[in-house]
């Protein structure tokens, strides 16, 4: 793999914000405006228009893919959406603002590196909008647009955008996350500083919602700082004829954080033994050096048990190794969170059993405050909860790497997947006894 | 030593470590995973992934292949040698077996056997006890299929319920099944028809002929234009594709044609196009002003007919 000089970025953002703020339909205009429609899906939609809209083409309904959604007006679940203009790549995930599917909502956003959150001007911050923006602080996205919609139906005044914006800016430091947040009054059914600049709002000097997406700065955004690598997959390719392929024994996954050399010292966790890298192994070839995010597969100079769950560390950054975990959860699932319950819990490469063992908090999304020792989190609440599992988990605090500090819960039967979940970082890093490797 | 900076995937590189970390997945979490391989220009792609996910080891996964019968002949000898070219097993089921067997049943007046390949897909991994079912298909090709996961739960029917989908969040893909369930799971889902073909220039993978402008006769029909069908040989047997030849009001006319996009012969809009190069391909897609499944008549039945067809068992 290259280390190409100039190459084409790639930004994942997501719209979100409440029911019927114009999500669809500013996905829409912006495919329509960039011109990254085809004609046949012109076609189709003037042909429903013809039929259901009394002759207006609905943008919505290039991502209210299911016939349930159209049926309704509103989107259900998640969709995807790719396109490209001369300066980046682009996927999209329209995500739906009713509250009963914030579930699909986190789906969306977990992968975004930029939330845009749409606010109707008309009804103002909402519940649903400080859920939203909270729920994109907690998953660590950097990057946010407050997208202030359906301006044309407030005579695009400044001093409603002003409310609006000054009520978002007064809630905002609680959540803490941002890197950037950019406000953007607009009408997504007209287009106004979608693509192009409004002459409607003469009083914004911001750039439109696209040329903000072309140019917000996003190259740091990786994470090249301790080196995590989560093994996936061992390979072994037990051949009995080829002698070098008969003694090959590789780890495979896909680097989580960090850089890794060939030579270079790592710590086998949670065996807790040291040893060294002797190649990064690639279908392309060996490599010097990879790094987050490229999948490769390690070859170790000592022959160590390994399986996969087992992560590969850098000697100088140790990662947290313990079977108590305490960290905040979006819950999914109708069947509230009970303590006491057991549940898988999926972090990074490895699957555990987990009980909760005691529910800390749970944020009161009309103060964004944490409400101390609830009862129960119910569907959507998001809170602060305490896990015991059945072997030791080797991870980082969700903000210092996602990969490496976020689990899922499932539930045991149904396998339903019940909770995102967000690690506190560890209290002390692992101490291995270290043993360097020795037969 | 590169400066930090320089540490940087392009967007091919990053979608090909996404789908890598997909399909090991599936080997490590899945008992019996298969590979659906067709021998069309996405699951060319899932191949080179595989290579790279599991190489120096066998591939961990047979290849099935659904046959409607009603192929392109060369899609045929291509499928079946690639596989063979990786060592890896190749089943093959067919719609015509599926019919003497009873599994499925001729639909009158329906030409396609386009919808026949669900039943004959569904009973292919009851045979085998597949748990999984790895797929080439892309979130950009068609609006039910935008709304896919990468992991897509079937219940024990089959069926897709996109109302009920599991929530995925980042990169942990919940595997786990009952009994009888399975999983279909697309590697390819966030790639477009572009990045496919930027992906097969990259890594010089071949594709069968018929993407290539070729000379061919063909008729017009619903629009398009459709593929004269192989002679019909043995007329001791009734003309598998009785219906898809010819009327006599459907003048034949030779094109210089290729696909875009392959299903089966009856329902595979020929596009007339010079291209006949990976190259010049990437130049007609980058100017295409219709949608890769804009030749496709199987999609075009009504609004919803990929979401119906997917609740049913597609793939
Ligand atoms: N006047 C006006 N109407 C708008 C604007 N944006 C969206 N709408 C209308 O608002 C309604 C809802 O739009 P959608 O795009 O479906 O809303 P959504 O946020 O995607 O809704 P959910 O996905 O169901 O949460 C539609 O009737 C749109 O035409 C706008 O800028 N101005
Ligand atoms: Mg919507």
């Amino acid at each position: 793999m290259s280390h190409s000089q100039h190459p084409i970025e790639l930004l994942r953002f997501n719209t979100c914000g409440s029911v019927d703020d114009g999500k669809s339909t500013l996905i829409g205009r912006l495919l329509y405006d960039s011109k990254n429609l085809m004609e046949d899906q012109i076609e189709a939609l003037e042909r429903s228009a013809d039929i259901t809209g009394g002759g207006m083409i609905n943008l919505a309904n290039l991502t209210d893919g299911l016939r349930a959604e159209r049926e309704q007006g509103i989107t259900i679940d998640v969709a995807y959406r790719y396109f490209a203009t001369p300066k980046r790549k682009f996927i999209v995930a329209d995500t739906p603002g009713h509250v009963q599917y914030t579930r699909n909502m986190v789906t969306g956003a977990s992968t975004a590196n930029l939330s845009i959150v749409l606010v109707d001007a008309r009804q103002g911050v909402i519940e649903q909008t400080r859920r939203h923006t909270f729920i994109a602080a907690l998953l660590g996205i950097p990057h946010l647009v407050i997208a202030v919609n359906k301006m044309d139906l407030v005579e695009w005044k400044e001093e409603r955008y002003q409310e609006i914006r000054d009520e978002i800016e007064a809630f905002l430091p609680k959540l803490g996350a941002f890197r950037d947040v950019k406000f953007i009054p607009m009408s997504a059914l007209d287009g106004d500083n979608v693509v192009d600049l409004s002459k409607k709002t003469p009083w914004y000097d911001g750039p439109s919602l696209l040329s903000h997406l072309e140019t917000v700065h996003i190259a740091s955004d990786r994470n090249l700082n301790a080196f995590r690598f989560p093994v996936q997959w061992v390979n072994r390719p037990n051949n009995p004829t080829d002698q070098k392929l008969h003694d090959f024994r590789g780890l495979s996954g896909q680097i989580a954080s960090g850089i890794v050399r060939k030579g270079q010292e790592v710590v086998v966790l949670p065996a807790g033994i040291k040893t060294k890298v002797a190649d990064i192994w690639t279908y392309d070839g060996s490599l010097d050096e990879a790094f987050c995010p490229q999948s490769v597969t390690l070859c170790l100079e000592h022959d160590i048990d390994i399986s996969r769950g087992d992560m590969l560390v850098g000697v100088d950054s140790l990662p947290g190794r313990s079977s108590e975990l305490s960290g905040r959860v979006c819950w999914m699932h109708a069947r509230p969170l009970s303590p006491g319950k057991k549940y898988f819990l999926k972090h990074a490469t490895q699957t555990v059993q987990a009980i909760v063992t005691k529910l800390d908090s749970r944020i009161n999304m009309t103060t964004l405050e944490a409400d101390p020792d609830p009862a129960a989190l119910g569907i959507n609440d998001i809170g602060g909860i305490r896990l015991k599992t059945a072997k030791p988990v080797i991870f980082d605090g969700y903000t210092t790497n996602h990969l490496t500090g976020a689990f899922i819960l499932i539930e045991q039967g149904t396998n339903a997947t019940v909770a995102a979940g967000m690690l506190t970082a560890p209290t002390e890093a692992a101490k291995p006894e270290y043993s360097d490797f020795a037969i | 030593m590169f400066k930090m900076s320089s540490y940087h995937l392009d967007h091919l590189q990053y979608l090909e470590t996404e789908a890598i970390h997909v399909m090991r997945e599936v080997a490590a979490e899945f008992e019996r995973p298969a590979l659906l391989f067709s021998g069309g220009k996405d699951s060319i792609c899932l191949l080179r992934l595989a290579e790279k996910a599991f190489r120096p080891s066998d591939l961990p996964m047979p290849f099935l292949n659904v046959e409607t019968g009603h192929e392109f002949p060369e899609l045929l000898e291509f499928r079946d040698r690639r596989a063979k070219e990786l060592g890896a097993k190749l089943i093959v089921r067919t719609v015509d077996e599926a019919f003497k067997k009873g599994i499925a049943h001729p639909t009158p007046g329906q030409v396609s056997r386009n919808q026949l390949q669900i039943p004959v897909l569904l009973a292919a991994i009851e045979e085998f006890q597949f748990d999984c079912a790895i797929g080439g298909a892309r979130r950009d090709e068609e609006k039910a299929r935008a709304k896919e996961r990468f992991f897509s739960f079937r219940d024990s029917f089959g069926q897709w319920d996109p109302k009920n989908q599991r929530p995925e969040i980042w990169n942990l893909y919940n595997a786990k099944l009952n009994p009888g369930e399975n999983m279909r799971v697309f590697p390819l889902s966030n790639w477009t028809e572009m990045d496919v073909w930027e992906y097969i220039k990259k890594e010089k993978l071949e594709v069968p002929n018929i993407y290539f402008s070729h000379e061919r006769e063909c008729f017009r029909r619903g629009g398009q234009w459709i593929p004269i069908p192989p002679p019909h040989g043995d007329s001791s047997k009734p003309d598998p594709y009785a219906g898809a030849r010819p009327k006599p009001n459907e003048p034949v006319k030779k094109l210089v044609v290729r696909v875009r996009t392959i299903a089966d012969m009856i329902s595979t809009g020929m596009i007339e196009s010079p291209a006949d190069s990976v190259e010049d391909i990437i130049a007609e897609v980058a100017a295409a002003r219709v949608t890769e499944r804009g030749t496709r008549a199987d999609d075009k039945a009504s609004e919803a007919a990929m979401e119906d067809r997917k609740k049913a068992g597609y793939f």
